[in-house]
């Protein structure tokens, strides 16, 4: 017998919901079957903890006096994108102070960035406000600069418009020399082999085909409650996929906010990538409803269920070729090392398993206690169905 | 007796050729774990030794007639548990399993007796959660 969403929150305000994190469910399925397991469990928690670059926040910081139409504006000297209203401005994670040596010393280290500041302010320190203007009637003043902290913001509020990657490359080097990238540093002649996926844990490997994780769905972000607000950026449901409808390369995606002044420095933190940059680790949970047998098959997938391309990051990748030099799954990657062609190979993670285990067993309690009830989809990400295709950069001139 | 310690040595006391002396004077087995040596600047030199306890203690009194500063390894590389999120991603480029990983947690630890100071997990860590002091 389904069971409606309406119905699983009437379990969840009495404390009678059986909620299991999507570890869990695998044992359970093992032992009873999925139409038991379907009919016993409500609530799936899924959960990743990994650098996501498409990070940020905007925020309104208030008025001066006199006034200022905020035109360039900085926080703890990184440029914030002030090309909104008066006092108004995006921090992106990824954005470096100006004087940043960058790869001139190369590779870079890239120590603070947009999203340390976000690491700052969450962790309730003060960081130091810069704005300048041209100066107009309604708007005299020219520069300003204040101590201010997250208190002091009128909002402040994490906007993410690329999320929880259904999926994700394993990056390795063929080349002779050491190479810096965002998959970590990756050594010669396939040294090593970096992987970044919670794989069994992740959202939307989970619910491979969206149909409970829509636009609407309530979830666990950055210690606080959020929101998935629409697919994210380069959302590509269309991706190759396995048998069991669970993306083989990097497919769906997820654009999601909420309220900065809820969340933790455990779960915002800066991530500083040698010779590549700044980015950000963001913690994500999401519930999902055992609706029917069919979601309930899905959030039982298994990391050696999961497969994951291998590609060349010293120049498949950055030359955009297509190639994949092998599969393997995320119970390989897990366990340390991987064998391609013969050779045994070490994996490194860049997505905290362990933290993603953490998340999802706080999303389960705040589910048990009752404090989080589950929202219905108002509509649903593109999906298989929906024709889209990866467009790539025409360079018309 | 085995120690593993690491040498600051001055611009003079460069050119001294200390591991042949530490060999031949005070029958030491020298083990050369890393080693940065330029002509400007200070030397360092991350060694391990070993041999009879007297021989060893004559050895350490010898470089430190050159103005050669000597620490314990263990002292320097700092791994900082609250900084750390367990990702893994120094794990393959340890190279003397100093960094595990307990595969059924995914929790990773540290192990200084193994470290050689060799400071690739360094630029590896992407929340400054390792640091080495000289």
């Amino acid at each position: 017998m389904p069971k409606t969403i309406a119905e699983i929150n009437e379990r969840i305000k009495k404390g009678e919901a059986v909620v299991v994190t999507a570890e869990e469910i695998i044992d359970l399925v093992d032992k009873k079957g999925i139409a038991q397991t379907a009919r016993d469990v409500d609530v799936v928690t899924t959960a990743t903890f990994g650098p996501m670059c498409s990070s940020g926040f905007y925020f309104n910081f208030g008025h001066s006096k006199p006034r200022i139409r905020a035109h360039k504006v900085w926080l703890n000297n990184i440029p914030a994108y002030g090309g909104l209203a008066a006092v108004d401005a995006y921090l992106g994670a990824t954005e470096l102070p100006e004087d940043d040596p960058t790869n001139t010393i190369y590779p870079g280290t890239f120590k603070y960035g947009g999203a340390h500041v976000i690491e700052d302010l969450v962790a309730g320190r003060d960081v130091r406000l810069k704005a300048i203007s041209y100066g107009t009637d309604c708007y005299p003043k020219k520069e300003v600069e204040a101590i201010i902290n997250l208190n002091d913001m009128n909002e402040a509020v994490l906007f993410n418009p690329r999320n929880a990657y259904q999926n994700y490359n394993v990056g390795v080097n063929l080349s002779d020399k050491v190479i810096y990238t965002y998959m970590g540093i990756l050594q010669p002649r396939m040294g090593n082999a970096n992987y970044s996926s919670a794989g069994q844990l992740s959202p939307l490997l989970n619910d491979p085909f969206y149909l409970t994780i829509g636009i609407g769905t309530r979830i666990f972000l950055g210690g606080g409650i959020g929101y998935v607000v629409w697919n994210g950026t380069q959302h590509n449901p269309c991706a190759l996929r396995g048998e069991n409808g669970v993306p083989k390369r990097g497919a769906g995606t997820l654009a999601v906010m909420g309220d900065l002044k809820q969340m933790s420095p455990n779960w915002l933190k800066g991530v500083s990538m040698t010779g590549y940059g700044v980015s950000m680790a963001v913690g994500i949970g999401i519930p999902i409803p055992i609706l029917n047998e069919e979601i309930c098959q899905f959030a039982a997938v298994r990391d050696e269920d999961i497969y994951a391309p291998v590609v060349d990051y010293s120049s498949t990748y950055p030359q955009r070729e297509p190639d994949v030099i092998a599969e393997v799954n995320y119970s390989q990657l897990k366990k340390g090392s991987i064998s391609i062609n013969g050779k045994n190979i070490p994996t490194g993670g860049l997505s905290s398993y362990a933290r993603a285990r953490e998340i999802a067993g706080t999303l389960k309690e705040w589910i048990q206690k009752g404090d989080f009830l589950l929202t219905e989809k108002v509509a649903s990400l593109p999906s298989v169905d929906s024709g889209i295709s990866l467009k790539a950069l025409k360079e018309k001139t | 007796m085995k120690k593993r310690v690491v040498l600051t040595f001055p611009k003079e006391s460069i050119e001294e050729p200390i591991t042949y002396h530490l060999i031949r004077d005070y029958d030491l087995m020298v083990n050369i774990l890393s080693a940065k040596v330029d002509p400007n600047e200070e030397g360092k030199m991350v060694i391990e030794l070993n041999g009879q306890k007297e021989m060893l203690h004559n050895g350490m009194d010898y470089l430190k007639g050159l103005g050669v500063t000597i620490q314990a390894l263990a002292q320097d590389v700092t791994w900082d548990e609250q900084r750390c999120i367990h990702c893994t991603a120094c794990i393959p480029l340890c190279p003397s399993h100093a960094l595990s990983v307990d595969r059924s947690q995914m929790l990773v630890s540290f192990n200084s007796d193994r470290c050689i100071v060799c400071g690739l997990c360094l630029k590896a860590c992407p929340y400054h959660a390792i640091e080495i002091r000289f």
